[in-house]
């Protein structure tokens, strides 16, 4: 709770204790053990970096920090001193602030009101508004944060939202500031901005822990880096010793070298072109930025990068769930409709199936029994179809009987609801569905995250079979390895553009690395 | 239509309006710290119930049961009409809050509850189908002269305005425009109010400012509860007519919540909207019938106007109305 007499004035008697410690923290989500034992150190006065792919971790860790969530076990120390992080409150006592992802603000209020909730001098408002329109003004001009004290938040553009978080704690007097995943939402100039005030504030003496997934913010901006993965922090380093592609292994990590068994593949024509492809976010933030390739029968064409990169938007448009901002999707020589008008069912009429990234939000409903799960998207074909409208539930549930057979889905009871399968079971309930529908072109997304090794090698079988009865794939992980066991052709993403493409043969795990952290390595013409 | 005629209106519109408004804010509370209270007619009949039952009770004859109190027993009710009615706002709170329950079904129950609650005990303890007797004049709020209402008598359109309209009404009815700006001053002069829009807006930035979303949605429930049980008594308390009938509120809570709408959530404004309710109720009950010239509109369609009135601002025809941006939606730390 004390802090040093003169913040950034190191003491020259004493060493400085660090900022923070964190000291074995654990903390399990039900079933999800979201950090593992994790014990990191933060210089006073530094820029400290933590990356990690989505859901490795690092904003749950940052979450106990600031006290919304509390940690199963492990202790705090601030500034050396033992501290209790009981709730937000305790954590703003503490001296630390927190730039959430999403931003803690409410739109309806003004810039001052954002600013003093929750920090008021006394029970009325007006001498606390009148104070932090002082202070906002001195912290306006000493650290290049200006934003009209008087305009309401739900109206002001996000870097401007974002200014008013940092003001937010500033105006606590935050010693320690948090920023999860900042730049999100930033344009690059606005991004810039931020570094610039980071940077301020570093000189000012604060220590900062900057979360993000983005390589080239940690080697602009930290004097620190933590790599997060699965819960687990792999390594601290000095930025200044480490390079983009170093951390981009240490993120995405070596698991077990996967060998899939499959024949040289026999391509065909292109079955799917993409042309120039852009997808906006509802913030405005261009998520792809004009992208082209094409897909050909018969190969496997693997989307590697660092998960948040834009593979997402791309599975979704072309799945038929996201409409896209502008280019053009060819299939089979007929254009695609990008609109909002198109829907997933419109897609698989087409021939394009679909395995969503995250079964449990899409590709399944958890508490609806098999032969229900099976049959969606293609509950209204002719076969599932009775007359007047109704559904043909018998063909639905022998369907289902035959499906959990040949995909070896267990225990193979197509009344059991979906929730109660293992992951890779699930995961082979969808495949099933949208394997055995023959489709031309298969969009597959992360198909083995959480899935136990038996079932991933049953998967990889079951998609090179696919390909090799002449069907096009395109395989979005976040798995290098799968990547690379499985493609024929593989593209790099990173921040809405392809990198670039290699063959399998040609590149190793270095070369797509420093791909996925946006190195361009000389190319070979 | 002549100057005291349309003073005989206002004056009886400010006294329809003022249950409506008192129900009003008692919602308007509720639902800018983010909970949804459907409740509120409930919690009127509740308060109406307790406040004609123990009003009675404490000015009954002794050798009738009751206490014998000569005056002063409207203060009895009105004590018993905000507990039970702040009982409820707590059941409606704990399903809501606590229990992160749909706040719409828990309103519905509370409105059911109510309704059968007051039938059951009324009937069980009053003989009188659910009713309660008659209070005498020490068991009611009565009209209260303010000072000079004479001495204005004969200042030409003040004095009559002054002594019809603002003097000559009874506690309850003050309370209720003094109701007004007390929720005004509070909502946006005071730390407390400030937090409370929050809570309404983004409990999430009052979770990280390192504030309780639980206590403040509970006081707002509490606040919410007097208010509802204030409005509750005026219905047996403070009307020409005292005494609890069953049903006596008559879909006023919905009424006052259509209200709360159409003021898109201010205080000033719910005033506004509550005259205009209970001017129109003025009007119904004055004429029988009002003859346009070209048609004549019947009694039945002007008793009904309120009604039909509300569910045209239910069906959000009178512009978009934004309510608080939480509200409906139990607190869960995001995962």
């Amino acid at each position: 709770m004390t802090l040093t007499e003169n913040p950034g004035q190191p003491n020259a008697a004493a060493p400085t204790p660090p900022a923070i410690e964190l000291m074995g923290i654990s903390k399990a989500f039900g079933p999800v053990q979201a950090n593992k034992d994790i014990t990191m150190t933060v210089a006073k006065g530094a820029i400290h970096g933590i990356v990690g792919e989505n859901g490795a971790g690092k904003s749950t860790l940052m979450s106990i920090l600031y006290g919304f969530y509390k940690a199963d076990s492990g202790h705090v120390k601030i500034n050396g001193i033992d501290t209790e992080i009981t709730d937000s409150h305790a954590a703003i006592a503490a001296g630390i602030g927190m730039v959430h992802q999403h931003f803690m603000l409410v739109d309806t209020f003004t810039v001052l009101e954002n600013v003093i909730l929750g920090a008021e001098d006394g029970p009325m408002l007006k001498p606390s508004l009148a104070k932090a329109r002082q202070e906002l003004k001195r912290l306006a001009e000493e650290y290049e944060l200006d934003v009209d004290p008087d305009a309401i938040v739900g109206e002001i553009s996000v870097g401007f939202q974002q200014r008013v978080e940092i003001l937010k704690a500033l105006y606590r007097q935050a010693e320690i500031l948090i920023l999860d995943e900042p730049t999100g939402v930033l344009t690059p100039a606005e991004a810039d901005h931020l570094f610039r005030i980071l940077k301020n504030l570093k000189e000012q003496g604060k220590t900062i822990v900057l979360i993000t997934h983005k390589l080239r913010e940690i080697m602009d901006v930290t004097d620190t880096v933590s790599v997060m993965r699965r819960g687990e922090m792999t390594a601290t380093i000095e930025t200044a010793t480490t390079s983009p592609s170093k951390l981009a292994e240490a993120m995405v990590g070596r698991s077990v070298i996967m060998e899939v068994e499959k024949s040289p593949a026999t391509v065909g024509e292109t079955v799917m072109e993409i042309k120039n492809l852009v997808v906006k976010d509802g913030q405005g933030v261009e998520r792809l930025k004009n992208i082209s390739f094409s897909l050909k029968r018969g190969e496997v064409l693997g989307i590697a990068g660092v998960a948040g990169n834009g593979q997402t938007e791309l599975l979704e448009v072309l799945g038929g769930i996201r409409p896209a901002t502008s280019g053009e999707v060819i299939m089979k020589g007929e254009s695609i409709d990008l609109t909002t008008k198109a829907d997933a069912q419109e897609r698989r009429h087409r021939g394009i199936g679909h395995v969503p990234e995250d079964r449990h939000a899409r590709g399944l409903v958890m508490p609806f029994q098999t032969w229900e799960n099976t049959a969606f998207g293609y509950h209204n074909e002719p076969e599932f179809s009775k007359k007047f409208g109704m559904a043909n539930q018998k063909a639905m549930f022998e369907d289902a009987q035959g499906k959990m057979e040949r995909f070896d889905i267990r225990p193979p009871l197509p009344k059991l609801v979906a929730s109660s399968f293992s992951g890779g079971n699930q995961q082979k309930i969808v495949l099933a569905r949208e394997i055995e529908r023959n489709p031309d072109v298969l969009l597959i997304g992360q198909p083995t995250r959480g899935v136990d090794i038996g079932a991933i090698e049953f998967i990889h079988q079951q998609i090179v079979k696919l390909r090799d009865a002449g069907k096009a794939i395109l395989l979005i992980s976040v798995e290098l390895d799968e990547i690379q066991a499985l493609s024929d052709r593989i593209l790099v993403m990173f921040d809405g553009i392809i990198q670039g493409e290699r063959l399998p043969e040609n590149t190793d795990k270095n070369e797509l690395g420093l791909l996925m952290a946006g190195v361009d390595p000389e190319t070979d013409t | 239509m002549d100057f005291s005629t349309i003073l005989q209106i206002l004056d009886s519109a400010v006294r329809f309006s003022t249950p409506l408004l008192i129900a009003c804010l008692a919602g308007l509370w509720s639902e800018r710290a983010g909970i949804f209270d459907i409740g509120l007619e409930g919690k009127m009949l509740m308060g109406a119930f307790a406040a004609g039952a123990f009003s009675a009770l404490a000015t009954l004859p002794v050798y009738d049961g009751g206490w014998g109190w000569e005056t002063g027993g409207m203060w009895v009710g009105m004590v018993a009409a905000i507990v039970a009615s702040v009982l409820l706002a707590l059941i409606h709170g704990f399903a809501s809050i606590t229990l992160r329950g749909n706040q719409l079904i828990s309103g519905v129950a509370i409105n059911f509850f109510a309704a059968g609650i007051t039938v059951l005990i009324g009937a069980s303890w009053f003989r009188q189908g659910g009713d309660t007797p008659q209070l005498p004049t020490g068991g009611r709020f009565r009209p209260i002269e303010l000072p000079f209402s004479e001495t204005f008598a004969n200042v030409p359109i003040f004095g009559p305005i002054y002594q019809n309209l603002i003097s000559g009404h009874n506690l309850i009815i003050y309370f209720g425009f003094f109701a007004v700006l007390a929720t005004y001053w509070i909502l946006f002069r005071t730390r407390y109010g400030l937090r409370l829009r929050a809570v309404g807006e983004n409990p999430g930035a009052v979770d990280t400012a390192g504030i309780s979303v639980i206590k403040l949605r509970y006081s707002a429930i509490i606040i919410t509860g007097i208010l509802c049980g204030i409005a509750g008594a005026y219905l047996s308390l403070g009307t020409s007519a005292p005494g609890f009938g069953r049903d006596m509120t008559a879909g006023r809570g919905f009424i006052a919540l259509a209200a709360l709408i159409f003021a898109k959530w201010k205080p000033v404004p719910a005033m506004w909207a509550c005259l205009l309710f209970g001017l129109l109720e003025a009007i119904a009950t004055k004429y029988q019938s009002i003859d346009l010239g070209f048609m004549i509109l019947p009694g039945q369609f002007m008793q009904a106007l309120p009604y039909i009135m509300t569910v045209v601002i239910l069906a959000g025809f009178v512009g978009k109305a934004i309510p608080p941006k939480a509200g409906g939606e139990p607190y869960v730390k995001e995962r």
